[in-house]
């Protein structure tokens, strides 16, 4: 198998068009891998998903096709889709500014450090590192009202604790608090994109007298563009499919204050066991996480700038 | 005095993200009655150790952890491999359909758990694979979007040059990502590979949902069988917990200076 590259030598036309092929191909292999566990793991159970979505489709039993039922009943008449939707439009736009802010600060602040570094590096990742059910177990006892470890802490400046859990308001607080604890995987990305830049550029800013807000907005920023970019998508889809956290904190309560939209999913799936229904509804999350991404990335290219990026005139080819 | 200031904000911060590890801790190492005392106990009185080997023997995990490993160690190395491969494909050649693709690509991280999951349950029993560790393990042959996208925006910083140059050496595709893209993204490949540890070995919902006998469980399923008795053993999950966050642990103290000392910007510099 030939996967070498255009040679240099100054090729005829009809070289340059066979090797425009052969780099297809090799194009090809390298991303295979890829095609492959998207055509089994994702468009087969996409494709399946989307059928069902037209269905009346119970665990056990008839299915009926429905068409576009599904959909119509859930956007129009069915209050608890509406209000789950809230409830993580809320959640996403509290926890992914958080998130982003305070990853790229406590980056920051590593960055600038040399002694004991990796403690603190560690100190900051060390929740990342706990599973799921462990998480929440923690957080349970960190917030009960009587014997909790915050509501402790809050009794010696004199404050009465409230019940973190039970009360409405501070019930979605409490789990964004509980998610913004495993900030640490957004904080090593970022820090790892920091001590990617090349520190010439600072020396260089520095002797020229450019002041240090003024390397923050135009080297810092721009050099970690893609990062950010990252980072903020991510995020937006985390936030999106939470549902872990609220499940085995609250299970969606108190008053359903805390009924995230993929437990909505979750309970039309299997605790109605109404699969055409549930697949409906996570077709419309999908719908709004990609579009969301989209808008982003969209946007990002006002302000990403990528160092390596092939650009559009020298490649070959490109239909 | 600045260095003053912000080491105190970062005592201060990272006591926050290491009280409720403590307290887990704690809450392992502590007698019974100990346990339900207020004001909380911080420091116990009485160092059980014991209450490790008693949880530990409460559930086979001995078999656990022999699973943990088997699905960690097997998915990491798949994953490593497919995932560069795809990266270096999508960051380095220009061909019809590419930014389709990676749009494509991108679409697949923003998949909901929910849609996947029963139609996968369906496909994996029809290969018969229900009750084994293949689910766990065989996806991560075919890469992962999240890494692609993480390892490729990681290549894209690298300038084109040191591939033009290497071409023009006589080195062909396989050449450049072997030899030039592997070793410059080393920091960026541990990173994926600790990130993907952890997702492997923390996960919980495949195991629940593909794997049914005992004898086939993970290290999380076993941990979440002690929430599904009647009464919650808080002593037995704290203790679980903590031999759970163990091997990660080490293994970020051990990646970290791989990471962050790592070649990353002076190698391709000059």
């Amino acid at each position: 198998m030939d996967m070498t590259y255009a040679t240099a030598a100054a090729p005829t036309v009809a070289k340059r068009k066979r090797s425009a092929f052969a780099r297809h191909i090799v194009a090809y292999l390298f991303i295979s891998p890829w095609i492959l566990g998207f055509l089994f793991f994702t468009l087969g159970p996409l494709v399946f998903s989307l059928t069902m979505s037209f269905y009346d489709w119970p665990v056990v039993g008839e299915r009926t096709f429905v068409g576009l039922d599904n959909y119509r009943s859930m956007l129009f008449e069915d209050q608890q889709f509406w209000e789950s939707l809230w409830i993580t439009v809320k959640f996403a736009a509290i926890y992914v500014p958080f998130n982003i802010v305070m990853s790229f600060l406590l980056a920051l602040m590593l960055h600038h450090i040399r002694f004991a570094s990796g403690f603190f590096r560690t100190a900051f990742y060390l929740p990342s590192v706990i599973s799921g059910v462990a998480l929440v177990t923690i957080w349970s006892w960190i917030y009960s009202r009587e014997y909790g470890l915050l509501n402790f802490m809050l009794s010696f400046v004199g404050i009465d604790g409230p019940n973190w859990l039970g009360d409405p308001n501070l019930a979605i607080i409490a789990i964004i608090i509980a998610s913004l604890w495993g900030l640490g995987g957004t904080m090593l990305i970022l820090l790892t994109g920091l001590k990617a830049i090349p520190k010439e550029l600072y020396e260089a800013a520095t002797v020229s007298g450019v002041p240090g807000w003024a390397q923050m907005v135009f080297i810092t920023l721009p050099m970690l563009g893609p990062m950010l970019l990252f980072t903020f998508i991510t995020s937006i889809i985390s936030a999106f499919q939470q549902l872990t956290i609220a499940l085995l904190l609250t299970k969606g309560g108190p008053l359903g204050s805390t009924y995230f939209f993929a437990m909505y999913i979750y309970d039309n799936a299997f605790k109605y066991f109404d699969m055409g229904y549930a697949a409906a509804g996570s077709w419309v999350m999908f719908i709004i996480v990609l579009l969301l991404s989209l808008g982003v990335m969209r946007w990002s290219a006002a302000w990403v700038y990528y160092e390596g990026e092939v650009r559009q005139n020298d490649g070959d080819g490109h239909a | 005095m600045r260095k003053t200031l912000l080491y105190s904000a970062l005592i201060l911060l990272s006591a926050l993200f290491i009280a409720p590890f403590y307290w887990t801790f704690m809450t392992a190492i502590k007698s019974t009655a100990e346990l339900y005392q207020f004001p909380p106990v911080f420091w116990p009185s009485e160092w059980h150790w014991e209450n490790f080997a008693a949880a530990w023997n409460k559930q086979p995990f001995g078999t656990y952890l022999t699973n943990s490993l088997i699905v960690v160690v097997l998915s990491t190395i798949g994953q490593l491999i497919s995932s560069s491969l795809v990266a270096y494909g999508f960051a380095r050649f220009r061909f019809p359909g590419r930014d389709p693709l990676f749009i494509l690509l991108l679409a697949t991280m923003m998949i909901p758990w929910d849609v996947k999951m029963i139609p996968l349950y369906m496909e994996f029993n029809l290969l018969g694979w229900i009750n084994t560790l293949k689910p766990l393990i065989v996806p991560a042959y075919f890469a992962d979007a999240f890494f692609v996208f993480l390892l490729r925006q990681y290549i894209m910083t690298v300038p084109v040059e040191i591939d033009e140059a290497a071409r023009m050496d006589g080195a062909n595709a396989f050449d450049i990502y072997w030899r030039i893209h592997l070793p410059l993204m080393m920091p960026a490949l541990v990173l994926v590979g600790t990130f993907h540890f952890m997702n492997a070995w923390n996960d919980y919902l495949g195991p629940l949902i593909f794997l049914n006998d005992q004898s086939k469980y993970t290290l999380t399923l076993g941990l979440s069988m002690f929430k599904g008795l009647h009464e919650v053993d808080v002593t037995s999950i704290a203790a679980i917990t903590v031999i759970l966050c163990l091997p990660p642990l080490a293994l970020f103290f051990v990646a970290q200076r791989y990471i962050m000392d790592g070649a990353v910007g002076s190698s391709v510099k000059g």
